[in-house]
């Protein structure tokens, strides 16, 4: 009979590994598709199996702005412009690179696997970590799930969150005035 | 979980670069930036269980800049678009020398 605890973290492990091979496969499908519309739904599965990490991560509410924020808004935001811009039928828009570009991308994604592999060899991760950070942390919060987000936002990282305010001034200024068409004959 | 979900934050960095370098649409390539933008913030959260809500601070930052970056960046890709009629980058060349 297998024991309450172990058979909850056998469960939780299957579902990371489970949500973790949906996002690369995902994430693969979506830089081999031809079609800017497939591609972005692929986009919004890797978002969304990303969503279900953060929960499994104890953040739940990064989890709930990724669906909100990520898929929400911005993936539609670039269904509206991929669908607004009428690119034409996917086998009109071949657009892999040259050979170069394979060659160049086959370099880098060896490279990064090369660090992956070290990054999970030899327990260097549990390494890096300081010692005492652990117990710190994983003691109990109070506030909740968005309290412990919230008191450092607006507090110490108060001046940073007023900046964003004013970057996302500048953002809607700036994509009003990009995406306005000009009236003026000159 | 953390050795997992940096490893696997590290695949899907690889993948947006792999994107990046080998598409020519410029939405598509826009795409794999925000990929490689999510890829960090699974980084940020993953680390967060250790060393406090900081990185769960520091990804809403992210996802604030990556709406604005969203924002701007699909409306500069319109803009090029009435110029050009292509979000093939091989056509848009203008700052070649």
């Amino acid at each position: 009979m297998m024991h309450a605890n172990e058979f909850h973290s056998l469960v939780y492990s299957f579902t990371f590994y489970f949500f973790g091979l949906v996002a690369i496969a995902s994430a693969l499908a979506f830089v081999t598709r031809k079609s800017p519309v497939a591609a972005a739904i692929w986009l919004v599965n890797v978002m969304f199996s990303l969503a279900a990490l953060y929960v499994m991560l104890d953040a739940q509410f990064i989890g709930a702005m990724q669906v909100l924020v990520y898929t929400g808004a911005i993936m539609v935001l670039f269904l509206f412009v991929i669908m607004l811009l009428n690119l034409g039928h996917p086998s009109e828009l071949a657009d892999a690179r040259g050979k170069w570009g394979y060659v160049l991308a086959l370099f880098v994604g060896l490279v990064m696997l090369a660090e992956v592999m070290a990054l999970t060899r030899d327990n260097t991760v549990d390494r890096m970590i300081p010692p005492g950070l652990a117990a710190t942390a994983a003691a109990p919060t109070t506030g909740g799930i968005i309290g412990p987000i919230a008191a450092p936002l607006f507090t110490e990282y108060l001046f940073a969150f007023e900046l964003t305010s004013v970057l996302l001034l500048a953002a809607i200024v700036g994509a009003v005035v990009l995406g306005k068409r000009r009236t003026d004959a000159r | 979980m953390l050795v997992e979900s940096l490893a696997l934050s590290a695949v899907l960095f690889t993948i947006g670069v792999i994107g990046v370098l080998t598409r020519r649409n410029a939405i598509i390539i826009f795409m794999c930036v925000e990929l490689m933008l999510n890829a960090v913030n699974l980084s940020f959260v993953a680390l967060s269980k250790l060393h406090g809500a900081a990185g769960q601070v520091f990804v809403v930052f992210t996802m604030t800049v990556a709406a604005a970056e969203a924002a701007v960046g699909l409306a500069i890709i319109i803009a090029i678009f009435r110029h050009t009629q292509t979000v093939n980058l091989q056509n848009i060349n203008i700052l070649k020398g």
